[in-house]
């Protein structure tokens, strides 16, 4: 799975997917290690068959906030640590931009470690997705379109914190009811923390991959936003805060 | 300062290195010490102090003397003594032993009691008025040093044993009366001067010395203390810096020897790489204390599925991603399901791991754990495999039934086989 000479065949064909229609995404590349950006580059950046084109890259915090800024992509695929404060500090000072009404910049953030003080950290930051760096290229490209398409990106570990997240928290006060994830929320992410693809998990469910998508999308607004005391619980409870 | 003439001593003969007595001492316990480094009893020791004290005082002279410059040693008269001189000394002193046990109590009122046969000594040597006056002050001024010493032994001595921590409130009570002491002690020596009138302007004047004193040595303490605790952090790490060094020495370079000599076999180079991978992030992420003896036998269900996927992971070079939603202890019936789940593991390694990453949930649910194991290999067909073939029939399937769980074996739409194993909990717990 992480072999990236597997990985490059695939890619060609997810791109040929990718562009269908002639879709377009801008990225922007945040990573300090230059070696790991050249190879993702080669990977996703050949725009004519994966529909990835590669605006800009940096290798810091302030390089990452300039580049963003002028540049203006669609997605920024995101290290977590970086040098200047890592990668929670550039969605902090990205925050406009993310909420912009017109081409907002989303960002999946893309890193080598998969502890849940890193992951929680950026989603809070509001990342839409998170994955890590043995993805396929085929994967990541998918990724990025999923995230352009303001669609959330749930790897199976970060399914697995959400879902002991709230599983903790069985017997909530009834205010709470609007806060927790539904059952088929809760059914969509035991699926995806199996290690289904989305594609699977509608056929499984019979429900189209576009609901499957929305009930993703609606857990990450949840986890970002709603559930503050039991995700500041949890996390207290993990010596994370 | 006593401690840096004592390492030579140290070296030549260290059996016979003095020191004060921390444990059951009435004052300084140089009269404890004494005793252990010359085996001597320590009453003995006592009168000679007492009986000096009489002789113009110099007694006292010499125990402040001896009090000044021999560090305190752990374990009082010590190690170092014979264990005969311990015996004689509890069984002499009958009194020892309750002090011992209640050292703070028991020493004050030792002290107290000192300061009151001292005073009813001094009041019946014959000294003419005029110096006579002066002792009461001197002795005010001896006893709120004695206060004020003996709370510096006992800090450095809790810092070197690390004793819990005492009370703050008791020590600094314990300075403050110190200091009222000798502060009493000298105002009393100013007034019987017959300066009584200056007092108030000598005050002040001391009072403007200490500040001026204050002003100008102040930033210098304060700097001296931060750097005294900064070179502590840095030292410490150091030492942190020092392990991981030695973690990443041993694991991490030994483990890329292994690649550069593996290099032309793949899948060897990709088990390795895994292996370390998981070794790192265990040591790495995991809180103190765990996940660094990984062989010991798990106890709980998250430890026993990740174990279980990290030796299939070894054996077989299959990359094998876990996620486990909640935890609880093992029982029977779940060790059971566990041995079940790695058998179904180990099948998927070898039949579906080419498909890429083999994914293993596990999730306890109030009183059901569950458990799935799916590849994305060619699937099979339970059918089509021939009776004598015992692997899933017997390992998984009757296994998870004879402990009253349930097992099915399903084929993934996408392709491939998922094994869902589910268990009830034994009620006890």
């Amino acid at each position: 799975m992480s072999d990236a000479t597997e990985a490059n065949e695939p890619a060609e064909q997810a791109g040929a997917g990718g562009s269908e229609g002639g879709r377009r995404v801008r990225v922007v590349l945040v990573d300090d290690h230059r070696m790991f950006r050249t190879g993702v580059q080669a990977e996703i950046g050949r725009t004519e068959v994966t529909g990835v084109e590669v605006v800009g890259e940096a290798a810091d915090v302030d390089q990452a906030v300039t580049v963003i800024t002028t540049t203006r992509p669609e997605v920024v695929l995101l290290d977590v640590h970086l040098p200047g404060g890592g990668g929670v500090e550039v969605l902090r000072r990205c925050a406009p931009l993310m909420a912009a009404a017109t081409d907002p910049v989303r960002f999946l953030a893309l890193s080598v470690s998969d502890a849940a003080e890193d992951v929680i950290g950026v989603i809070r930051g509001g990342a839409r997705g998170y994955v890590t760096k043995t993805i396929t290229g085929t994967d990541l490209v998918d990724s990025i379109f999923r995230v352009q398409e303001g669609d959330a990106v749930f790897s199976p570990r970060l399914a697995g914190f959400v879902l002991d997240a709230f599983a903790s928290t069985d017997a909530p006060p009834v205010d709470e009811d609007l806060d927790r994830l539904t059952q088929r929320e809760r059914e969509v992410l035991r699926l995806i923390a199996r290690g289904y693809a989305y594609k699977e998990i509608a056929k499984q469910l019979f429900i189209s991959v576009k609901t499957v998508e929305s009930h993703v999308s609606a857990v990450l607004r949840k986890l970002q936003l709603s559930n503050r005391h039991e995700l500041t619980r949890w996390a207290t409870a993990r010596r994370l805060v | 300062m006593p401690e840096a003439a004592a390492p030579p001593i140290d070296d030549v003969r260290p059996l016979r290195k003095l020191y004060r007595s921390g444990d059951g001492r009435w004052l300084g316990g140089v009269a404890r010490g004494l005793a252990g480094h010359l085996g001597l009893p320590v009453i003995w020791v006592r009168l000679v102090f007492v009986g000096l004290f009489t002789a113009d005082g110099l007694g006292a002279l010499l125990y402040a003397a001896f009090w000044f410059f021999v560090p305190l040693g752990i374990g009082g008269v010590g190690s170092e003594r014979p264990p005969a001189a311990v015996a004689t000394e509890t069984s002499s002193d009958g009194r020892r032993r309750l002090v011992a046990r209640k050292p703070d109590k028991g020493q004050i009122v030792a002290l107290l009691a000192m300061v009151v046969v001292a005073m009813i000594f001094v009041g019946n040597v014959d000294l003419d008025g005029s110096t006579k006056a002066y002792v009461f002050p001197t002795l005010l001024v001896a006893a709120g040093v004695a206060l004020v010493w003996r709370q510096a032994d006992n800090a450095r001595r809790a810092r070197w044993m690390a004793v819990g921590r005492r009370r703050r409130t008791l020590t600094i009570a314990r300075t403050a009366a110190g200091v009222l002491l000798v502060g009493a002690g000298v105002s009393g020596v100013f007034v019987l001067q017959g300066s009584a009138a200056h007092l108030g302007a000598v005050l002040q004047a001391a009072l403007a010395v200490l500040v001026g004193i204050a002003l100008l040595a102040g930033p210098y303490l304060v700097r001296m203390t931060q750097d005294l605790s900064e070179e502590r952090l840095m030292r410490i790490r150091a030492q942190e810096r020092a392990e991981v060094a030695a973690h990443v020495h041993d694991s991490v370079l030994h483990t890329l020897t292994l690649i550069q000599r593996n290099a032309e076999s793949a899948s060897e180079v990709r088990r390795l790489a895994r292996a370390q991978e998981r070794d790192l992030r265990a040591w790495l992420y995991k809180p103190e204390g765990t996940g660094k003896d990984e062989d010991e036998e798990p106890d709980t269900l998250a430890e026993a599925v990740r174990q279980s996927a990290a030796e299939v992971e070894d054996k077989h070079g299959v990359p094998i991603e876990v996620v486990v939603v909640g935890d609880c202890p093992l029982d029977e019936r779940l060790t059971a399901q566990m041995q079940a789940a790695r058998e179904a593991m180990v099948n998927a390694a070898k039949y579906g791991g080419e498909g890429g990453a083999v994914q293993v949930f596990a999730e306890v649910e109030g009183e059901t754990v569950f458990v799935s194991v799916r590849d994305r290999g060619p699937g099979f067909d339970l059918d089509s495999v021939p009776d004598d073939r015992m692997g899933v029939r017997e390992s998984i399937i009757g296994r998870m039934q004879r402990n009253g769980g349930t097992a099915r074996l399903r084929a993934v739409p996408g392709g491939g086989t998922e094994v869902e194993l589910e268990m009830e909990r034994t009620a006890t717990t």
